[in-house]
C-alpha cells in the first residue's frame, strides 16, 4: 500500500516539477511550487519523518508561497522569453544528474537497519534519550539538547535571513512602510490583480471607476 | 476584498484558532511532531492571513514593524541566554542538567526555554520578511 502511495506521490512530484519549468505564468508557477512542497510533505509522512513533513508543509507550502506572491506583486507575473537556447543548461543538468545517480548506486540500501548512519549515535538516542530527559519525542531531544548548539546556529541563520532581506529591501526604515497602500484588502487585491487573476466583479468595478 | 464575504468571515473565524494551534504545536513538541520552528511559522501565518484579507494597515496597528524585528533578535538572545545561564550555573554551554532539581527535569526546562527562543525568532523573522515584501510598492 505504502509503495502505491509513494509511486503516486513521486509521479505527481515529477509532473509538478516539469510543469513549473515549462509554465510561463509565474503566478501559476508559484502555486505549483506550493503543491510541490505539499507533495514533498506527503512523501516525508510516508517516510515517518513527521517533524520534517510538518516543517515542509508550513514553510514550503505556506509562508514561502506567500513571499513569492508578494514578490510577484512587485515584479509582475509573466516570465520573459529566454534569450538563449536551453541546450547547454540541459546538457549540464543531465550530466550532473547522471553523475549523482551513478554515485547513489554505491550507497547502502535505503532504510536498511545496518546502515552506517544507524550505527553511530542513533542507537544511543533511541535507547537513552527518555532516561536522560523524560521527553518522548526523540526528534525534539536531539534538536534541543544533544544538538542544541546546531539549533542555536539555525536560529541565528533564520535571523540572518531577516537582516539580509531588510538590508536589501527596506529603504529608510519606517518611511519604507509608510508608502504602503493602506486601504483594507489592498495587498491581496494588488497581488491578485497583478498576477492577472482578478475576479470578473472586481474587473467590472474597476472598469466602472476608470 | 470587501465583496468576498466568505473569505472575510472565514479568515476572521480561523485566525484565533491558528494562533491556538501554533501554541499547541509549540508545547506539544515534547510529545509529538512539532516544536518552535513549526509553531513560529504557524503563528506568523495567522497574522499574514489577516494582512492578506484585511490589509497590511490593520495588522500594523496590532503589530508595528518594530515588534517582529525585535522578536527576531530577542529569540536568538533567549536561546543563547539559556546557554549562558547553564554556563553560569557551572555546566557546559547549553548543558541543561543544572537548570532543574534533577538532570532530567533540567533537560525538560532547558528545551522549553530554547523552544521559546526559537518560536520568538521564527515568528519575528516570518512576519518581518512578509512586512519587507508586502511593504514595498512597485517601482
Amino acid at each position: 500500500m505504502i509503495t502505491v502511495v509513494d509511486i503516486v506521490l513521486l509521479v505527481l512530484l515529477g509532473v509538478t516539477a516539469i510543469a513549473v519549468v515549462r509554465i510561463r505564468n509565474l503566478f501559476a508557477a508559484t502555486m505549483l511550487m506550493g503543491i510541490y512542497s505539499l507533495l514533498s510533505a506527503g512523501l516525508f509522512v510516508t517516510m515517518d519523518a513527521m517533524d520534517v513533513a510538518f516543517t515542509e508543509a508550513a514553510v514550503g507550502a505556506g509562508v514561502s508561497t506567500i513571499l513569492m506572491l508578494g514578490t510577484l506583486a512587485l515584479v509582475g507575473s509573466e516570465e520573459a522569453k529566454p534569450k538563449h537556447r536551453p541546450i547547454l543548461p540541459l546538457f549540464v543538468t543531465l550530466v550532473v544528474g547522471g553523475i549523482l545517480i551513478y554515485g547513489s548506486l554505491d550507497m547502502p540500501t535505503f532504510g536498511a537497519a545496518d546502515n552506517p548512519v544507524h550505527q553511530h549515535v542513533a542507537p544511543y538516542y533511541l535507547e537513552e534519550s527518555y532516561d536522560d530527559t523524560h521527553i518522548p519525542n526523540i526528534v525534539t531531544v536531539v534538536l534541543g539538547s544533544y544538538r542544541g548548539f546546531d539549533t542555536m546556529g539555525e536560529a541565528a541563520v533564520v535571523f540572518t535571513a531577516l537582516v539580509g532581506v531588510l538590508l536589501l529591501l527596506a529603504r529608510g526604515g519606517q518611511n519604507g512602510h509608510r508608502s504602503v497602500d493602506m486601504r483594507p484588502g489592498s495587498l491581496g487585491r494588488d497581488a491578485i490583480r497583478r498576477a492577472g487573476g482578478a475576479s470578473p466583479a472586481r474587473k467590472k468595478k474597476e472598469a466602472d471607476h476608470g | 476584498m470587501d465583496d468576498r464575504v466568505i473569505l472575510r468571515i472565514g479568515s476572521k473565524i480561523l485566525t484565533p484558532f491558528i494562533m491556538v494551534f501554533a501554541f499547541y504545536v509549540q508545547f506539544h513538541g515534547d510529545y509529538g511532531p512539532g516544536g518552535g520552528f513549526q509553531a513560529g511559522v504557524i503563528l506568523a501565518s495567522a497574522f499574514i492571513l489577516y494582512a492578506l484579507v484585511y490589509g497590511l494597515a490593520n495588522v500594523l496597528r496590532v503589530l508595528p514593524p518594530s515588534v517582529p524585528y525585535v522578536c527576531g533578535a530577542l529569540g536568538v538572545m533567549i536561546f543563547a541566554g539559556t546557554g549562558f545561564l547553564a554556563l553560569a550555573l557551572g555546566e557546559n554551554f547549553l548543558g541543561y542538567n543544572v537548570l532543574g532539581p534533577d538532570p532530567a527535569s533540567g533537560q525538560h526546562y532547558g528545551i522549553l526555554m530554547i523552544e521559546a527562543g526559537v518560536i520568538t525568532t521564527v515568528f519575528g523573522v516570518m512576519v518581518g520578511l512578509f512586512y519587507a515584501f508586502a511593504g514595498r510598492r512597485k517601482s
